[in-house]
């Protein structure tokens, strides 16, 4: 079995505006069917569409974060078709003139050493959404226009993707890059990021390489969805060439739909005749030209992406690549919050385990944000510094911090009003030290004896010590003392 | 009353010496006893008594009112009006009521005009005789077995009936200038962008244009000044100052160039028409203007280029008349030929409304502007229709960097009998020759009365200027006007 695959997708993302792409009309999702329309958005005769500029430059700003090049001149074009979720029965899209050119995806390196390099972008243009079709019992359909006239991105890729988990990887990538930029939420479920995949397969025998037909698998509403669903049509695909022998020359590219129940990819409905858009300039919307001065205001807004924001992660807090990807991927908010944490207490490597460990398991228990979580970046990096000085130990932390995260209060109060200032004093440590070797005679015997190891009965006399303090001994100074104690008593 | 000026209207307004209601209740009752001119598709008498009440009482009370108040407009019924019926003429808009209103109603509105009932058009502005309507014929005032022009026939016919003092319509090709000519009265195309088209109808979106009829230039010039500059809703709208034209119409030109294209005096152009034109000429000449000979060489592709353009642009604009959402849609659509068995329920539910709602004209320029924009044959005739009308504007650019204004006649005939060229597309596509190349260019054109034929019907002169140049074209029109009374003649129709 020796083949490569060969990937590329078509990617929608609508853009989060508040108005839609050609009208003033609202863009909340999830409201009763038809009520987020106006006169334009439905295409009454007699209205126009004006471009919402908002839009445009969340298009603009995507596409230099993708590192597209920006045409200076581009145009609208009418996509002329019949259907029932197109109130005008074309779409406003762009034809020979979209606004940006090529650019990349990043694919992310994954822990198993797979993945890394680029995604080239065939094109990026913007256009304006359809409205959606239900079909409801009795081979009724129903039209909801709400979505009809969003702004809608299309992205589609170069075939450059050579596995689904690259696929799926690199969809993850223009996500998390899209959320950083904060052009759209990117939610597969609600359908502001829609993908469908092209696949096939490079055959390698006998010196030759055959390619498949090429297969577009659509209805994948999840990352999962995508990366599965390559997987089966790589494996069907291969089959189905042992079977048949057919090669791409032999067969048109087809259509197949993901079934999630089912977990197979299942032949759509093709169109019996090619379709012929009639792509014709729309005659009611004027070029934009992207002047350089407009231009550099959106690279401007553009923040530190994902990419950049790894590597500095790894360079300037020394961190792990899977420590740096860990806190990046969680989004902008957590990184941000690392950020302010680690410059706060100049602890990277334990502001990244406290983070990793504590704040996220928490606010992913809670379902709160970054932004919601009741500890101030601040107040975390104070707590890190005392455990760190040694005021406190771990477990001291961990305690201290689920109490801040339930008051609010900083580490100060609650070590103050929980009495768990760590015991430092000298005498009162070799007291329990005392006591715990008096109390244990038979650590001893099996020291000397050798029966057990030396730091499991050392372990079991530590933490006696800790009992008899509650917790709040200086491990440091137990370990010295408890040493001294049990040289002496081997003696 | 009848045969009066929305300015006289308005001096007596302001006098007191007349109401508005007192205004309607005479054209209410002139339109009732003119029914047989088939001039309005939709008038509602109850609608203009209560506007023209409120503008009364807000006279009377001292309130200000608008540049308009009081005065009835006609209006094209493919104007959205909120709440009215507004119906391009057509079967498939028979129902249907706009939730709003175009910009220039709300203009309108503002200026405190009284919107005095819906007129009627060739089904959505495509003809030149007013013969393509769901509603039938409307007939010329001048001659009743003749065709008012079109596609604005309706509107033209209710200023010249004196119907209304001032009406409103669209020029896509020709549809205000041409329907202007032959009924005898004013007739404006501004310049593309110089007035919103939100809330008109398309027909052919890069070609249509908002335009006033009205008896003479006085009135012409007020209405144009009420209904134009930027609407932040129509991104073809031009964000320039609206120049004051009723202030200035009067101030004749400081530079009166004048070009006569000999492309205008062709084959096709009627004597009697053409001897009136040449006598236009001469006023112009004895009031001091310098004429001269200017070419356009790229006319003649006009009437090609525009048949390529405007039906492509209406196979997109018409595609949404499908029965889904609005529109007439078909209560039978069973299979009725060989092979629709097996479409989907939904698309001969689309054929079949279609194939209901509109007529025969409208059907033909979808196929035309389906065919031209097809894969394959996009470059041999969408694309060269583009260049060639890169060529025309060319034209007009160098003409006018030699003339002020560019005069000819508005049509290559007076008015013609109904059902003369309803069988002959062709021959009905040349009604528009001399006003097509104007809407490709997009400048605008002005028509006024310039004579009568012996069998007396009217003579259109049609002037032409640079884009935004309607201040000039009115005051250079304003010459003409002040030196002779064709504006002044009204068809003496029987009530």
């Amino acid at each position: 079995m020796d083949y490569d695959i060969i990937i590329g997708l078509e990617i929608h993302v609508q853009l989060q505006t508040e108005s839609k792409m050609f009208s003033w009309c609202g863009t909340e999702f999830g409201l009763p069917p038809n009520t987020q329309t106006d006169p334009v958005s439905l295409g009454l005769p007699g209205t126009l569409p004006v471009m919402n500029r908002k839009a445009f430059e969340l298009a603009l700003k995507t596409a230099v974060a993708l590192h597209a090049e920006i045409a200076p001149f581009t145009k609208w074009d009418r996509k002329n078709y019949y259907y029932p979720d197109l109130p005008k029965n074309y779409q406003i899209s762009q034809y020979d003139l979209p606004f940006s050119h090529g650019g990349w995806i990043a694919i992310p390196r994954r822990k198993d050493g797979g993945g890394g390099g680029r995604c080239g972008l065939t094109r990026v243009h913007l256009e304006e959404d359809t409205g959606k079709l239900m079909h409801a019992a009795g081979g009724l359909s129903e039209v909801d226009l709400n979505r009809a006239g969003i702004p809608l991105l299309e992205i589609v890729t170069d075939p450059d993707i050579r596995s689904p988990a690259d696929a799926r990887g690199c969809l993850e990538e223009l996500r998390l890059t899209l959320r950083y930029l904060g052009v759209s939420d990117c939610e597969m479920q609600e359908g502001s990021l829609r993908c469908d995949a092209n696949v096939n397969l490079h055959i390698h025998r006998d010196g030759d390489t055959i390619a498949t037909p090429i297969v577009e698998i659509k209805n994948l509403n999840s990352f999962r969805a995508v990366e599965k669903a390559l997987i089966y049509e790589i494996e069907r695909q291969y089959k189905k060439w042992r079977d048949d022998g057919l090669t791409i020359k032999d067969a048109a590219k087809t259509t197949r739909g993901w079934s999630d129940a089912e977990e197979v990819t299942k032949p759509q409905r093709e169109k019996e005749t090619a379709s012929d858009y009639r792509y014709f300039p729309e005659p009611d919307l004027v070029p934009v030209v992207a002047d350089l001065a407009w231009l550099a205001r959106i690279r401007e807004s553009i923040g530190e992406l994902p990419a950049a924001r790894r590597d500095r992660f790894e360079s300037e807090y020394g961190l792990s690549p899977y420590d740096a990807n860990v806190l990046v991927e969680q989004g902008q908010d957590v990184a941000d919050y690392y950020d302010d944490v680690a410059r706060a207490t100049g602890q990277y490597k334990l502001a990244s385990n406290w983070i990793q460990q504590d704040v996220l398991r928490t606010i992913k228990e809670k379902k709160m944000s970054v932004a919601e979580f009741p500890v101030a970046p601040a107040a975390l990096a104070d707590l890190i510094n005392r455990v760190e000085r040694g005021e406190l130990n771990t477990n001291q932390g961990r305690e201290i911090l689920g109490r801040m995260i339930e008051t609010g209060d900083p580490a100060e109060i609650i070590i103050e009003m929980g009495g768990y200032r760590m015991v430092s004093d000298r005498d009162q440590i070799a007291a329990a030290v005392d006591a715990a070797v008096a109390a244990n005679p038979q650590a001893i015997d099996e020291l000397k004896r050798g029966k057990k190891k030396p730091e499991a009965v050392k372990g079991f006399l530590r933490g006696q010590v800790m009992k008899q303090t509650g917790g709040k001994a200086n491990p440091a100074l137990v370990g010295e003392l408890l040493e001294a104690k049990l040289a002496e008593s081997l003696q | 009353m009848n045969s009066a000026t929305a300015t006289a209207l308005l001096a007596g307004l302001e006098q007191g010496a007349i109401s508005s209601e007192e205004i309607v209740i005479g054209l209410l009752d002139r339109a009732d006893r003119l029914k047989r001119l088939n001039v309005f598709v939709h008038l509602d008498p109850d609608h203009v008594l209560s506007q023209a009440r409120a503008i009364d009482k807000r006279r009377r009370s001292g309130d200000s009112v608008g540049p308009l108040a009081g005065v009835p407009v006609a209006i094209k019924d493919l104007l959205c009006v909120e709440g009215e019926p507004t119906t391009c003429g057509s079967r498939m808009l028979r129902t249907f009521r706009p939730p709003y209103d175009a910009t220039v109603i709300s203009r309108l509105k503002q200026a405190g005009a009284i919107l005095f009932g819906k007129t009627n058009m060739d089904e959505f502005a495509m003809g030149s005789s007013t013969e393509n309507s769901a509603y039938g014929p409307t007939l010329n005032p001048w001659d009743e077995t003749r065709v008012p022009g079109g596609s604005s026939g309706g509107s033209a016919a209710a200023v010249a009936a004196g119907l209304a003092p001032i009406a409103l319509g669209s020029d896509t090709g020709g549809s205000i200038r041409q329907p202007a000519a032959v009924c005898g009265i004013v007739g404006l195309k501004p310049t593309y962008g110089r007035v919103s088209r939100y809330g008109l109808i398309a027909f052919a979106s890069s070609l249509d244009q908002i335009g006033p009829f009205a008896h003479d230039l006085a009135d012409t010039a007020l209405i144009l000044k009420a209904i134009s500059g930027h609407d932040p809703r129509d991104s073809t709208s031009v964000d320039d100052s609206v120049p004051d034209y009723p202030a200035t119409l009067g101030t004749p030109p400081e530079s009166l160039r004048i070009g006569v294209v000999p492309e205008f005096f062709g084959e096709g152009l009627d004597p009697e028409v053409e001897s009136a034109i040449r006598e236009a000429i001469r006023v112009y000449e004895q009031a001091g203007a310098t004429i001269r000979k200017v070419s356009l060489p790229n006319s003649r592709s006009g009437i090609p280029a525009y048949y390529i353009v405007a039906p492509a642009e209406c196979s997109s604009n018409l595609a949404r008349y499908d029965g889904t959402i609005y529109g007439h849609r078909a209560a039978d659509f069973s299979p009725r030929y060989p092979g629709e068995e097996s479409l989907a329920p939904m698309v001969r539910m689309m054929m079949a409304s279609r194939a209901e709602g509109f007529g025969a004209e409208v059907k033909r320029r979808i196929m035309l502007g389906t065919f031209v924009l097809s894969a394959g044959y996009a470059d041999q005739y969408y694309n060269q229709a583009l260049k060639v009308r890169r060529l025309i504007r060319n034209d007009f650019d160098s003409a006018f960097k030699e003339v002020d204004v560019l005069i000819g006649p508005t049509s290559p005939t007076p008015a013609f009998k109904l059902g003369e060229r309803t069988s002959n597309p062709l021959a009905m596509y040349l009604s528009d020759i001399y006003t097509i190349t104007a809407n490709l260019a997009g400048i605008p054109g002005l028509s006024i009365p310039c004579g009568l034929t012996k069998s007396n019907l009217p003579i259109g002169l049609q002037l032409l200027a640079p884009a935004f140049a309607e201040e000039k074209l009115l005051r250079t029109a304003r010459v003409f006007e002040r030196a002779t009374d064709w504006h002044l003649k009204r068809p003496g129709v029987k009530e």
